[in-house]
């Protein structure tokens, strides 16, 4: 194996490169990988939407038609799982991968090893997580957050979860490590902090928050796994334990675990916004600002997942003013991006139509999350479908859906050709109705008062539930769409220039379209 | 796509205007019964008009950028791209909104937590997956499952107008006294939740939360479970009964003198077909849900009872099984009493294709405990 | 290109990325088997185990190759330090909370075990084996052997330093010695540490949340003393090989500050395990 390693050291630059099946698996490159985590993403994308297709087949209506409620249990619970570590995260690292050493002049990852292994765990990972679906017992059915003492029932497939997550929180930071020190060391000379491209400081915060906050999780599930099989009783109250632990060190990982599938999308949409205005972005050391308060916050916002667990008041107080105070930096990211549009000359191809859908569409589930901010409230619609609307605003309409603007943004760079215009809008007015069809009514049955995470519910709730269900069919037929028209763009299309948008700016449009395998091997000079 | 089909998603279609025939939808919070219910109410619709308000200016702005400021109009793009002064009033005008948000929030929070001077407590823990409510000061006691039966929920029968919100026992408090609940669970985490009340409280095993709450009008309310508990999560409703105070008084007796009768009953001897059958109904209610009704369990998870080790070898080992428990199963003996101890024994041992020809008499099983 | 250093270094295509997600996956498919009574677990678990070992040795076998030929430029050493820097800040996060579970439990939740009468007699003291216990719990004073641990750990830092300066000397004994000293200590902690884990009067399983902090926090740390002297003994081979010079010897404070950060937990763990 050395000696392959060693035969290829000056394998890179004009010497080719390597060709096969071994250019994927061995890679080195920035833009392999970041295809890999790409396609990655996008299989795990439609399996963990197939399971959520399931999910919707049985509330369609009440009763129990298709599922027995423990299968119904594992659905929901592997859907979030794989939807938030196989889809979200894995896309995001992609466009970190793509884009961020062409953004900054770089030749490629500062550790383009280490860079292929995050990729390739992400393969063990995916492969327990699903094995575990077939083990004795099914997989686990007590919800993505995995509460304990209920996961302490779970069988076998609890195992294989924790592990699972063990390596992908190892592939996580080795990712972020390797793409911290890409940003902080490989900028070309004269691109000084404050002149990155705004998804250059977005991927930089959120690569410290993974950093700082995968960790963490490890140490819960590492508790959850001794608390299983080695005696020990973290979470249990007859040994001197709290199952609310917990709940406490699970979302200290968890809030900023939110931001980090949220901000890459700030800087994905920052980016698009001002080249379809033709337009430099509005605000920009307020964005950076807003975006490192947003970070910091995030470490102190985490009980208020937890209101209902029962604090004591000043816990209550501490965790609802803090989490409100969230919204400011957000608000000042959304009139910023608004200003930027202002007085623009605005052009509206999918990135943008997709970008203007994400500004609306998060901004709805900002305000569902101020409301749950309201402690009061929040008691009254806790684990309840108004939440699931809540975190769908702003994970579907908000991080998928800027993906969905990034992936047509930068497909001319990364496949040499034009992706087809009209059946992107198509995607994108498909995309954007289906999704309301099928979110926007749940804020009414959590409002009404049905609970999450049941297979059945009483009969006030079946309009409401139907109009959801036939929604996210027509959401999830939308999406292979999507795979059409990416695959259509791949194999051929109309030329695309080195940029073919008249307002983008950036170093990644100076370089011909397909972006050629090594870029920037002579550092570019910023002015 | 046949005709059959079409006709099918065509009648789905038409069913989403009809189908409120035995249930009305409901586009907000249900009907306050509590005054914490109340101000929770007034707070969301305050923080919603503030959010519409917000919503209406901002977007209002942005798509009559949209609409005027395209370049297929014509529009010239400005080149501006900052004013110190429009950021500083963009971020001090939400800290304002907050705090006007905040300061209703903050008085109702402090009144939540106020369970001092109660005038009655109940203690209320979740079991997997059924409540159990203690009245502290009367000494009544008991366990409250749901009711709708199994038929509706497979549709073999019409789902009736409380599918899924109905219980065999509901919990019963006087209208206008200050009762405070103390919550517990003994397995995994449960939350218990009334709409109407505003009451929503984790119940976390080996930890005491409290809430309270004061009824003002008689009436039945509905809730659920709010945290997932397993299987049969979406399975145990809480029913509230509020009524009168002569009302409750009366009820108080009733439920006395029930419980009276059952530990009688725990004294005397029992015959084994008497048991057997008084079984099949404990078995139903409890046991059927993890081990099937026939016995055949949900292996390897649920075990089955039909040929079961601990079923069909000695009687004690059996005992201890559903007094105490072992991982997923939970321990009965605060749930069940004697002789529905005695008698699910004694089904299980003679029934589900096991024929032990033994059984167990509830003075026995009063006495292991 | 192999001796041109005047642009950055970019490694050729490489398998031990895969072979790495290969290692991990045997290692955790057979460990989740074998926790769950599967009798070939364990031997999956070994295997993996096997393969991981040689992909320490093979991969980095590879980057002193890479370093020794002086592919590596000063870019290149700095990538190494800032990941070297924010790797272990991701390891403080890690005891971050297994120390947060510990301040948790002791300050918030026993109060609440106590005030819930769920055990009516429970007290919330600590140590603690939890409400549920039949026996008083005897916890590990500090001025024993943690105490002699204590000055074990300062000194062998202060003999890495020791070492250190003899690098920047390019003074090899010095350096020879102080590596030896201080491996030599490393040693010695993890013996008195085994040592007091079987004089201990309570346990990980039996002995509740006392039990189960004590041991995930310290052993944890034991881990990383073990993982540092190993890596110690790596960098003497080095040293010995004549690997560095008083420029060029990053591998070298890459351990040493991975050193001290086990050192300052161990600092933390006196204070908060052993002593308050």
């Amino acid at each position: 194996m050395s000696t392959t390693t060693a035969t290829h050291h000056d394998d890179h630059g004009d010497h080719g490169h390597p060709t096969g099946i071994m250019r994927w698996v061995a890679s080195t490159n920035h833009k392999d990988i970041g295809t890999l985590y790409l396609w990655f993403s996008f299989f795990m994308f439609l399996f963990a939407g197939a399971m959520a297709l399931g999910i919707r087949a049985e509330l369609f209506q009440p009763g129990l038609q298709f599922l027995e409620p423990e299968q119904f249990n594992r659905l929901t619970t592997l859907h979030g799982l794989i939807m938030i570590f196989g889809a979200i995260m894995p896309a995001f690292v992609g466009f970190a991968n793509w884009m961020v050493p062409m953004m900054i002049g770089a030749p490629d990852m500062a550790f383009p090893r280490l860079n292929n292994m995050s990729f390739w765990l992400l393969i063990p990972a995916a492969l327990l997580l699903i094995g575990s679906i077939f083990v004795p017992g099914g997989a686990i059915a007590g919800g993505w957050t995995m509460y304990p003492p209920l996961s302490i029932q779970q069988g076998m497939a609890m195992d294989m979860t924790i592990f699972a997550i063990h390596i992908l929180g190892i592939s996580s930071i080795v990712g972020s490590i390797n793409i911290i020190t890409t940003i902080l060391n490989l900028r070309a000379p004269g691109m000084g902090l404050m002149k990155m491209p705004l998804f250059i400081w977005t991927w930089l915060i959120t690569a410290f928050l993974l950093i700082a906050s995968m960790p963490i999780l490890a140490g819960a599930i590492t508790m959850m796994l001794t608390d299983r099989h080695f005696g020990t009783s973290f979470f249990d109250a007859a040994g001197g334990g709290d199952p609310v632990l917990f709940q406490h060190v699970f979302w200290f990982f968890g809030h900023p675990e939110v931001y980090i599938m949220i901000l890459p999308a700030f800087g994905i949409v920052s980016t698009i916004i001002p080249a379809f205005a033709r337009k430099p972005l509005f605000g920009y050391a307020s964005m950076v600002y807003a975006t490192s308060a947003i970070a910091l916050l995030s470490f102190v916002v985490w009980a208020h997942h937890m209101f209902t667990t029962g604090m004591p008041v000043a816990g209550q107080l501490f965790f609802m003013y803090s989490t409100m105070l969230i919204s400011i930096p957000t608000g000042v990211k959304v009139f910023n991006w608004i200003a930027t549009m202002w007085r623009g000359s605005m052009t509206f191809e999918t990135p943008m139509l997709f970008s203007i859908a994400f500004v609306f569409l998060f901004t709805l589930g900002g305000f569902s999350g101020l409301v749950l901010a309201i402690l009061p409230v929040d008691i009254q619609l806790q684990d309840t479908y108004y939440v699931v609307a809540h975190f769908h605003y702003v994970l579907f309409s908000g991080a998928a859906m800027s993906i969905m603007a990034g992936v047509y943004y930068w497909l001319p760079k990364w496949t040499g050709h034009m992706y087809d215009e009209t059946l992107g809008k198509w995607h994108f007015w498909l995309t954007t109705i289906a999704f309301n069809i099928t979110f926007f009514p749940m804020h009414f049955t959590g409002l009404a008062g049905m609970p999450r995470r049941v297979p059945d519910y009483a009969l006030q709730f079946a309009e409401f539930n139907m109009i959801s269900s036939l929604g996210a069919f027509a959401l999830g037929i939308s999406q292979l769409l999507f795979l059409y028209v990416v695959i259509k763009c791949i194999r051929g299309g109309e030329k695309a220039a080195a940029n073919p948008w008249e307002g983008a700016e950036g170093l990644e449009w100076t370089v011909p379209s397909p972006a050629p395998f090594h870029t920037f091997e002579t550092p570019p000079t910023v002015k | 796509m046949n005709k059959r089909t079409i006709l099918s998603l065509g009648a789905a279609f038409l069913s989403l205007f009809t189908i409120n025939s035995h249930a009305d939808y409901a586009l907000n919070l249900k009907t306050p019964a509590t005054e914490i219910a109340s101000q929770i109410y007034d707070l969301h619709m305050l923080i919603l008009w503030v959010c519409v308000a917000i919503f209406i200016v901002v977007f209002g702005l942005m798509f009559y950028s949209i609409v005027k400021h395209r370049k297929s109009v014509g529009h010239k793009a400005a080149q501006f791209h900052e004013h110190h002064w429009l950021e500083i009033i963009w971020t001090i005008i939400p800290v304002v909104i907050l705090v006007v948000m905040a300061y209703p929030a903050t008085k109702t929070i402090l009144a939540m937590k106020d369970t001092a001077a109660a005038d009655m407590s109940i203690k209320i823990t979740g079991y997997q997956w059924k409540w159990g409510y203690d009245y502290l000061d009367q000494n009544v006691k008991f366990i409250s499952t749901l009711s709708t039966p199994q038929d509706q929920i497979h549709n073999k029968e019409e789902k009736g107008e409380n599918y899924l919100l109905e219980v065999d026992n509901p919990m019963v408090v006087p209208v206008g006294q200050k009762v405070r609940l103390l919550i517990t669970a003994a397995d995994v985490i449960h939350a218990w939740w009334i709409p109407e009340f505003g009451v929503k409280q984790d119940a976390i095993p080996g930890f005491m939360k409290e809430a309270w709450i004061r009824v003002e009008k008689p009436g039945t309310y509905r809730g659920q479970c709010a945290e997932l508990c397993g299987k049969e999560h979406g399975y145990m409703p809480i029913v509230v009964e509020a009524m009168e105070q002569a009302d409750y008084d009366a009820w108080v007796v009733a439920q006395q003198d029930a419980s009276a009768a059952a530990s009688a009953g725990a004294d005397k001897e029992w015959a084994q077909d008497d048991l057997i059958t008084a079984g099949k109904a404990v078995y139903e209610k409890n046991c059927s849900v993890c081990h099937g009704a026939t016995g055949a369990g949900i292996p390897p998870a649920f075990p089955a009872m039909t040929g079961s080790a601990v079923v069909t070898g000695p009687i004690e080992t059996h005992l201890d099984m559903i007094l105490n428990g072992k991982n997923i199963m939970p321990a009965w003996k605060a749930v069940l009493n004697d002789v529905d101890i005695a008698a699910v024994i004694a089904y299980e041992r003679n029934a589900l294709g096991n024929s032990t020809g033994d059984s167990i008499q509830p003075s026995a099983v009063k006495a292991a405990r | 290109m192999s001796q041109n250093t005047k642009n950055y270094y970019l490694p050729g295509a490489s398998f031990w990325p895969l072979i790495a997600s290969i290692a991990l996956f045997l290692m955790a498919a057979g460990f989740s088997m074998s926790l769950n009574d599967m009798a070939i677990g364990t031997s999956i678990l070994i295997a993996g185990g096997v393969v991981f070992a040689y992909l320490l040795f093979g991969w980095f076998a590879d980057v002193v190759k890479e370093s020794v030929s002086g592919f590596y430029n000063k870019q290149v050493d700095a990538s190494f330090r800032w990941s070297m820097g924010w790797f272990i800040f991701s390891e403080v996060m890690f005891f971050a909370s297994f120390f947060g579970a510990l301040f948790y439990i002791r300050n918030v939740s026993l109060d609440w075990i106590e005030a819930g009468k769920v055990w009516p007699d429970f007290v919330a003291v600590w140590p603690t084996a939890g409400p549920a216990a039949t026996e008083a719990l005897v916890g590990m004073g500090p001025w024993g052997l943690p105490a002699i641990n204590t000055v074990i750990l300062l000194i062998s830092g202060a003999t890495l330093t020791y070492a250190h300066w003899g690098l920047m000397k390019d003074n090899r004994k010095q350096t020879i010695i102080g590596l030896l000293l201080t491996i030599a200590l490393g040693v010695i902690f993890l013996y008195l540490q085994v040592h007091e884990y079987a004089e201990a009067a309570f346990t990980m399983a039996g002995s509740g949340i006392y039990g189960s902090t004590f041991y995930l926090l310290t052993g944890f740390h034991g881990l990383h003393v073990t993982m540092g002297t190993i890596m110690l003994a790596v960098i003497l081979f080095r040293i010995m090989k004549g690997h560095f010079d008083s420029h060029n010897h990053f591998g070298f404070e890459a351990v040493a500050w991975y050193w001290h950060f086990v050192d300052v937990v161990w600092l933390l763990l006196f204070i908060f395990v052993y002593w308050l």
